[in-house]
């Protein structure tokens, strides 16, 4: 019983990691209704420009301060090329311009700093503690802990601030947004930027997790079922998806995994966000769109 | 009587077409000049991968252009084919190859059924994220279960003997003309399916499913028609892809990347256009190859392998976004507008 719910906890630390790529997702979804498949190559190429600077002998604060001036720039460089040109178009449209984008990011982020794999410390020890006799990953811990001072931020940010009433406005009714005065582009700038910020957390905790290398940027892949459980436009609904695609991968692969083969956890979020498709078709906490001819 | 005459020859008048000229000459010349000219590095590295992108295309075309239900599991679909036809031709080996690739198409189209399921509930993205569960899935199947493979030892299909009637096809001529002429018969059979009223309600669905569902079009019937249709041709195509081009797969052979190529072949190409998928896959396949001779040429081989991919990457993602800012029904459009100016030109309307 100690093994099921070690697996189980460890697959719930393991899902704040899923959840906080998530998180990017819900933030640009929610305030442009751009489902961004470049999450994946910001949270790259914020990770490569931190370890680059980071090896150039770059003090760790210098170099993370640097790093988000780098990804606020490219949010603003964003929004002027490629999303103010493809206003008022579908969401299908735009869904396929962050494709094109995500290649363009990949591409620059190793073109000018490299393919190979780079270690990231962040002086995080990555040894097991034993809570109330079970095992936990120490790192997986403060990941969590990560995930959860994230979340308070921006939910301050959202509720509490004249920018997040703005974004609120924004993702509720653009139209009526815009009537009002909101700068919809300066809204668009200032949550692609945050949604960097997110990514370089996120990106850093990965990194860290199993070294800066291309294959950070399918973890993207990883984060869409977590979408598709809590739904695109609820920030609490990615943590929660989080902790459900964590928990169960970690238990499927050890008690389903051995009965078919194995290796059954590149998909077995998909059919699992499939599942609960099925029962509700936005998603846990996701908004129901009602449909008029 | 005049009035039943007039009526009598109506119709023939109506019906009455121009002689395509310009498709004709493409078909003298895919069937007659190429094989009489063209070379064996043509024909295995440019012609036959363009002919088979240009079907996998279609394929995607007909679900997401015309039915518009984003799909990011095309290579998935491709998958089954391959590996259904290789099933076939080794398992029953009598029925030979015409047969062999319908089935292989055959069972893809259930599989792609299956997988189209969801839609009939899930729209917009949600559906597009169990297209990726079917990719992943799928490619799953193929690595994990050796009898797909007939338990060889690196998981791959070794190519079968591809012979039609007794004619032995394992030259780059024979390989060409099978995908030359698998891929003219379906593309024919794409274009009365788009102009029935099979392809008016995958349009009407298209353009906004509520309205559809309305005027009483069956809409979950049809979505999942579409589904079926699209991985049948996506099946042929990857059968193709394994057997005429490459001549051994596996699972890797059909990962992600494959299927946002295809992907990208309908957005240059032109979503909703059948002409748009061979347009696509031509720029899609060449385009690699016009880059690393211009890399050859400009830096002389000092640039190295893995910097030039990363140029090319960021030249398709910057042509992805140009294309969908400045001409969101793509390369083909471009090419009937031209074609309109030089009708008129010097002149303007």
């Amino acid at each position: 019983m100690t093994f099921f719910f070690e697996t189980l906890l460890g697959g719930l630390l393991a899902g704040t990691m899923y959840s906080l790529v998530a998180i990017g997702f819900v933030l640009i979804y929610k305030a442009s209704g751009v489902f961004n498949f470049a999450q994946g190559a910001m949270l790259l190429f914020a990770a490569l420009t931190f370890v680059s600077l980071h090896d150039q002998g770059v003090p760790f604060a210098l170099a993370l301060l640097l790093t988000v001036v780098v990804m606020v720039i490219g949010a603003l460089l964003i929004e002027r090329l490629v999303l103010r040109p493809l206003v008022n178009r579908s969401q299908i449209t735009l869904f396929m311009a962050t494709l094109g984008l995500s290649f363009i990011i990949e591409g620059l982020a190793q073109g000018l700093m490299g393919s190979q794999v780079r270690a990231l410390d962040l002086g995080i020890d990555d040894v097991p503690v034993f809570i109330g006799g079970m095992m936990v990953s120490q790192f997986d811990l403060i990941a969590a802990a990560a995930a959860i001072v994230l979340v308070t931020v921006l939910a301050l940010l959202f509720n509490k601030t004249r920018i997040g009433v703005s974004l609120r406005a924004v993702a509720d009714d653009t139209t009526a947004a815009l009537s009002i005065g909101i700068n919809l582009n300066r809204i668009w700038q200032i949550v692609w930027a945050v949604a960097g910020i997110v990514g370089l957390v996120a990106g850093l905790l990965w990194g860290a997790r199993q070294g800066v290398q291309f294959s950070l940027s399918l973890v993207v892949l990883k984060a869409l079922p977590v979408l598709i459980i809590g739904g695109f436009t609820s920030i609490g609904g990615a943590i929660v998806g989080g902790l459900i695609v964590g928990a169960a991968e970690n238990l499927a692969e050890v008690y389903i995994g051995p009965l078919i083969g194995g290796g059954i956890t590149p998909w077995f979020a998909y059919v699992l966000a499939l599942a609960f498709l099925y029962i509700r078709p936005a998603g846990l906490f996701g908004e129901r769109a009602i449909e008029r001819v | 009587m005049s009035i039943s005459l007039a009526r009598e020859t109506a119709p023939s008048v109506l019906i009455q077409r121009r002689v395509p000229f310009g498709l004709l000459g493409l078909l003298l010349i895919a069937f007659i000049v190429v094989p009489l000219t063209g070379n064996d590095y043509w024909l295995n590295a440019i012609l036959i991968p363009f002919l088979v992108l240009s079907l996998a295309g279609l394929g995607l075309n007909l679900l997401t252009g015309y039915t518009g239900q984003t799909s990011v599991g095309a290579a998935g679909f491709m998958a089954v084919g391959a590996f259904a036809t290789y099933g076939f031709l080794l398992r029953l080996p009598e029925l030979g190859l015409p047969v062999a690739l319908l089935g292989g198409g055959l069972i893809s189209a259930v599989v792609g059924f299956v997988f189209g399921l969801p839609s009939s509930r899930i729209k917009g993205f949600y559906l597009m994220v169990t297209t990726l569960a079917a990719q992943f899935f799928l490619e799953w199947l193929f690595v994990k279960f050796p009898w797909f493979y007939n338990y060889g030892s690196s998981g791959t299909l070794s190519a079968p003997k591809l012979a039609l009637f007794g004619h032995d096809l394992n030259t780059p001529l024979g390989r060409y003309l099978l995908t030359l002429t698998t891929v003219l018969v379906l593309t024919w059979v794409a274009v009365n399916l788009v102009k029935s009223q099979i392809g008016r309600n995958w349009m009407a669905i298209r353009d906004m499913d509520t309205a559809a569902a309305v005027i009483g079009i069956p809409v979950v019937r049809y979505k999942h028609l579409a589904f079926a249709v699209s991985s049948f041709y996506l099946g042929i195509a990857g059968a193709l892809w394994a057997f005429a081009y490459l001549g051994t797969a596996s699972a890797s052979s059909f990962d992600i990347n494959r299927s946002f190529q295809i992907l990208f072949i309908i957005i240059i190409g032109g979503m909703g256009s059948i002409a748009g998928n061979f347009v696509g896959a031509a720029f899609i396949s060449l385009l690699p190859i016009l880059l690393s001779h211009a890399g050859q040429a400009l830096f002389g081989g000092s640039v190295d392998a893995g910097q030039l991919q990363n140029l090319q990457k960021i030249i398709f993602g910057v042509l992805i976004i140009v294309f969908l800012i400045k001409e969101p029904e793509g390369l083909i459009r471009l090419l009937s507008n031209l074609r309109q100016r030089l009708s008129h030109w010097p002149l303007r309307f």
